[in-house]
């Protein structure tokens, strides 16, 4: 019998699997989940400590179909951020990964998603982007683009919302964009992801094969896979793994992450720096514009402090701490009476 | 006051009345952002020093600057602190209502009033003083951008000279209430001698209002019941505090904040071992509890009327998903923003059944600030025991005033955690599952993230004992079956009411958090008055018990005295009590937005029993409302 292929931290990749899945058949969905299946599984990653996060909709039922063995939490319609925020303050030692849709993100919870951004929490946050309602039957959502159709002819009058420049606009320190169908490159970005400490949000359109795939939709898997705009070509190389790539001097930059892991960007036509803010809402306006969407990394911010760093929590998981380390002692409730006498 | 005025008014009879020692109500009329709280809790307390039971309610607009307020304390040897409708004593700052304020006031009350406003010829049964606020703070205070923080202080002397109040004691209240700005003190001081002076020199007492000492307050505190309840959930080990600012519970989680930084910070590391965040609205500040609680921290929110309702959903979630919550709902008075500044109780049908489908939900109902504080620790125990939202129906009254209170005392024994699977459970269990009533009182054995359990996926949808998802009719039928099992099992555990039974009662009353003093004080009224005797049934906790329908019974006729226009106390009841039960439940309604007072349900209740009722006191407080809610 041939060895069980395992990863760095002795897992198969069956304890990556999660429930079968109840998607249609083609849904862009399915591919996410594998790609998250395979990042997790490469990056060894404990299902032990990992929790999934998820509003309601198609999308949110994904949680489901991987990772069977973590903790999974659907929540309430467009309001998973502030679950997530609970959970993580609860315990830091924990890994978020919240799956959302386009409406669940876009319509109903574009408030907690816009303060999830502002706190940097640490999570991963995908939204799942078919620019419709999948669950609801295939209404249009607010990432839909101007002009697209649904397939009863109905066109899309409002512009969308970029949930991309709105991350990078509001503090996402890690920003990127994907096609469920780009399989090389949704993968690096999921295992950066990863090896990130903050809020990560990746916008990744995932083709809704029953409500959205036709002809006059601008989130179809035809036009998808022709408007793809790679903003540079990515190699992830993880902390655990010595690897030298070869490019050309000059032509490639090299991110440091937060646990060590090296981003490797090399240039495609023109120069593009993923560390500069300004630079990245420019090049996500200058696609848009030519009716195209800028994929791969968008924006990184290596360094800024989480959330949890922020609230100067104590190391341990405030949800493991005992009752002596949580109440004062008689002399601080004498105190206080003192005071108040 | 001009000398003729008060050589007229020596002529009156209030002049002649029988003293009035420890049992009148002082009421200040000023404009809110004056500065007057300072005054105000430097009367209250000095007169609580004087060892005689007070309290005070802060009547105010919802406004930052500008709009009519009242303070009202009341000394009362008896130790009745519900609100009492009369005023005995007015200071009257405020030009806008002085009139009004003086109109309304029972004949042989008394008036200390700004020299400016000219209200001695308003009426001639009622008693004046007049002081030159203006002129006495010039002396008191050169610099002319502090004089209104000091101004208010001035009427504290003055009241001091009249009332017989130690000054001494007043300058020792405020030290306590000014902590250790001592410029500030010493400015303080000086318009308080000043005013004490004026009144010395000018004035001759004619009124018969006087505090003398008594030895009822030794070793008392006096605390907001929002502070009380933040001293209660630090205590009770809270670790994740969200919330969104809303009147009245703002300083709930504002005065816990207060404390946590300085007693729940890690000695060495410095690193806190707790975490507050303010969050985008309700709705997050809730989502953030069940997230942190599902993930097994102790965790909790404070809200009032408009919080809650936005918390609906994720309400039917921890319902449902069975995660812990706990939940303080500081009532105000609604609907809508209704009057964001005054009191109620009426969010208890709306906190009771929070949420869409069948959902119901545990409910505490605190009566003092010391219940504010046990009840807030008791509170986390029940959310863990029976992993479910719990809410914490105080009010505007209780968070918001201060009342004097026996000090709190330290909490004994360990807190209960509810039931976490273990590994030595698991291997008992042989197989665990996430919603399986191992025990038959409907709860179930939960894990945590991260503790090395087995895992399962929390969902708001349909879903079996393993937590697995499910649509089948039996399996959601058992699953709601079970979660009113696990409610009814909760009967037990919620507070227990506080019985007074009198055997020679035909009538019972019941009541709950607030109203508590006026009732009381409401029960000897009617046995003084009319030899009404009367029971009395305390509610403290939702989910009712077996004593509910054993106190009906007991008696004719009962009376719910509730603090909301639609009984919602009674409706609750009747949907659990037997029609004949049921028919003897008759209601005692205050929905003014002042807190209730003895008065009203005692002519309420005996214009209900077929008495004649002399004459109906109306209340006087009106203001207008503007921003800030
Ligand atoms: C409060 C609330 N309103 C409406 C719904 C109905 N609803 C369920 S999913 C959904 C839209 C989902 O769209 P999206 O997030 O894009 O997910 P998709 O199904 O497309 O993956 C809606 C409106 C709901 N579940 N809750
Ligand atoms: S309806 Fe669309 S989004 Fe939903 S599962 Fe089917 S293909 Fe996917
Ligand atoms: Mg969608």
């Amino acid at each position: 019998m041939a060895p069980i292929k395992v990863n760095r931290i002795g897992l198969e990749p069956q304890v990556y699997k999660g429930g079968k899945t109840t998607l249609c058949a083609g849904c862009g969905h399915n591919s996410i989940s594998e790609r998250i299946i395979d990042a997790f599984y490469e990056m060894g990653v404990d299902p032990k400590q990992v929790v999934k996060l998820s509003g309601i909709g198609c999308s949110s039922k994904s949680p489901a179909y991987f990772l069977g063995s973590s903790h999974g939490f659907n929540a309430v319609h467009g309001r998973m951020p502030s679950v997530g925020t609970g959970a993580m303050i609860a315990n830091q030692k924990l890994i978020a990964i919240g799956i959302s849709g386009d409406g669940d993100t876009g319509a109903i919870g574009i408030g907690q998603f816009v303060h999830l951004m502002r706190r940097n929490l640490p999570i991963i946050y995908i939204i799942e982007d078919n620019g419709c309602y999948g669950l609801t039957k295939g209404q249009f959502s607010p990432t839909a683009d101007v002009g697209s159709t649904l397939k009863t002819g109905v066109v899309n009058d409002l512009p969308p919302i970029d949930t991309c420049a709105l991350a990078v606009q509001l503090g996402a320190t890690f920003v990127g964009r994907s096609f469920s169908g780009d399989k090389k490159q949704l993968l690096s970005l999921l295992k950066a992801a990863l090896a990130h400490r903050g809020t990560v949000m990746l916008d990744v359109i995932s083709p809704c094969v029953t409500f959205n795939d036709h002809e006059g939709s601008t989130k179809s898997y035809a036009y998808a896979k022709e408007h793809d705009d790679p903003v540079e070509d990515m190699t992830f190389v993880p902390f655990f793994e010595d690897i030298s790539v070869d490019y050309e001097p000059g032509s490639l930059q090299e991110v440091t992450m937060h646990d060590g892991s090296k981003l490797l960007l090399k240039k495609l036509e023109e120069d593009y720096d993923p560390t500069d803010k300004l630079n990245a809402m420019k090049r996500l306006h200058e696609s848009a514009r030519r009716g195209e969407f800028a994929t791969g990394l968008i924006y990184i911010e290596p360094d800024r402090d989480d959330f949890l760093t922020q609230l100067n929590i104590v190391d341990e998981p405030l949800a493991g701490l005992p009752l002596a380390r949580t109440r004062p002692g008689p002399e601080a409730l004498e105190e206080i009476m003192e005071g108040l006498r | 006051m001009s000398p003729t005025d008060l050589a007229a008014q020596e002529q009156r009879k209030t002049a002649d009345k029988q003293r009035v020692v420890n049992d009148f109500s002082i009421q200040v009329a000023t404009v809110n952002g004056s500065g007057s709280q300072t005054a105000n809790m430097v009367l209250l307390r000095s007169i609580l020093m004087m060892g005689v039971p007070v309290s005070g309610k802060n009547m105010f607009p919802s406004n930052i600057a500008g709009l009519p307020t009242w303070y009202t304390i009341r000394a009362s040897k008896r130790g009745y602190i519900a609100r009492r409708k009369e005023v005995d004593f007015l200071v009257a700052m405020n030009a806008e209502t002085a009139k009004e304020d003086v109109l309304t006031l029972e004949p042989g009350a008394a008036v200390v009033y700004d020299e400016p406003l000219k209200l001695s010829g308003l009426r001639n049964d009622v008693v004046f003083y007049a002081v030159p606020f203006d002129k006495l703070v010039g002396s008191v205070c050169p610099d002319a951008k502090l004089r209104r923080l000091v101004r208010n202080m001035i009427y504290d002397g003055i009241l001091a000279r009249l009332l017989g109040i130690e000054l001494s004691l007043m300058e020792r209240a405020l030290a306590k209430q000014m902590g250790k700005k001592a410029k500030a003190v010493a400015m303080n001081v000086g318009a308080l001698k000043a005013g004490f002076d004026y009144a010395q020199t000018t004035f001759t007492k004619h009124d018969p209002y006087a505090i003398e000492p008594m030895n009822e307050t030794a070793g008392k505190i006096l605390i907001e019941g929002n502070a009380a309840a933040a001293i209660g959930c630090m205590m009770a080990g809270v670790t994740v505090v969200a919330w969104y600012p809303i009147t009245p519970s703002s300083s709930l989680c504002e005065s816990l904040i207060g404390y946590m930084k300085k007693y729940r910070i890690d000695k060495e590391t410095g690193k806190a071992t707790f975490a507050v965040v303010q969050a985008e609205d309700e709705i997050a500040s809730l989502g953030m509890v069940i997230g942190a609680s599902w993930a097994g921290a102790r965790s909790m929110t404070a809200t009032a009327g408009p919080g809650i309702s936005l918390m609906g959903e994720f309400a039917g979630l921890a319902y449902y998903a069975e995660t812990p919550a706990v939940i303080f709902d500081v009532q105000r008075v609604g609907p809508s923003t209704g009057l964001p500044t005054r009191t109620a109780q009426g969010d208890l049908l709306q906190a009771a059944f929070l949420s869409h489908g069948d959902t119901k939900h545990i409910m505490l109902m605190p009566a003092t600030v010391e219940e504010s504080y046990t009840m807030a620790m008791q509170a986390f125990d029940l959310a863990e025991l029976f992993q479910t939202p719990v809410f914490v129906m105080m009010d505007l009254d209780l968070g918001m005033n201060n009342w004097m209170s026996d000090a709190f005392t330290y909490p004994t024994g360990p807190i209960n955690r509810g039931k976490r699977l273990t590994a030595e459970k698991l291997k008992e269990l042989g197989e665990w599952g996430r919603y399986k009533d191992v025990d038959g009182d409907g709860i179930p054995y939960r894990t945590v993230p991260g503790d090395n359990l087995p895992a399962y996926f929390t969902r708001g949808s349909g879903h079996n004992a393993k937590g697995q998802y499910s649509e089948r009719p039996d399996d959601y039928v058992e699953n709601m079956d079970r979660l009113a099992r696990k409610f009814d099992t909760a009967r037990a555990h919620v507070p227990k009411p506080v019985v007074q039974l009198n055997p020679e009662a035909r009538i019972g009353f019941i009541g709950f958090g607030t109203s508590h003093f006026a009732i009381e004080e409401s029960r000897d009224q009617l046995v003084e008055e009319t030899r009404v005797e009367t029971s009395y049934f305390r509610l403290r906790g939702y989910p009712f018990n077996e004593d509910l329908p054993a106190f009906v019974d007991a008696h004719e006729r009962i009376y719910i005295i509730e603090q909301n226009r639609d009984a919602q106390m009674r409706q609750l009841m009747k949907l659990e009590l037997s029609p004949e039960r049921v028919s003897k439940l008759r209601s005692v309604l205050h929905y003014s937005g002042l807190p209730i007072d003895a008065r009203s349900i005692t002519d309420d209740v005996l214009a209900q029993e077929g008495f004649e009722v002399a004459k109906k006191t109306v209340s006087r407080v009106s203001a207008g409302s503007a921003g800030g809610e």
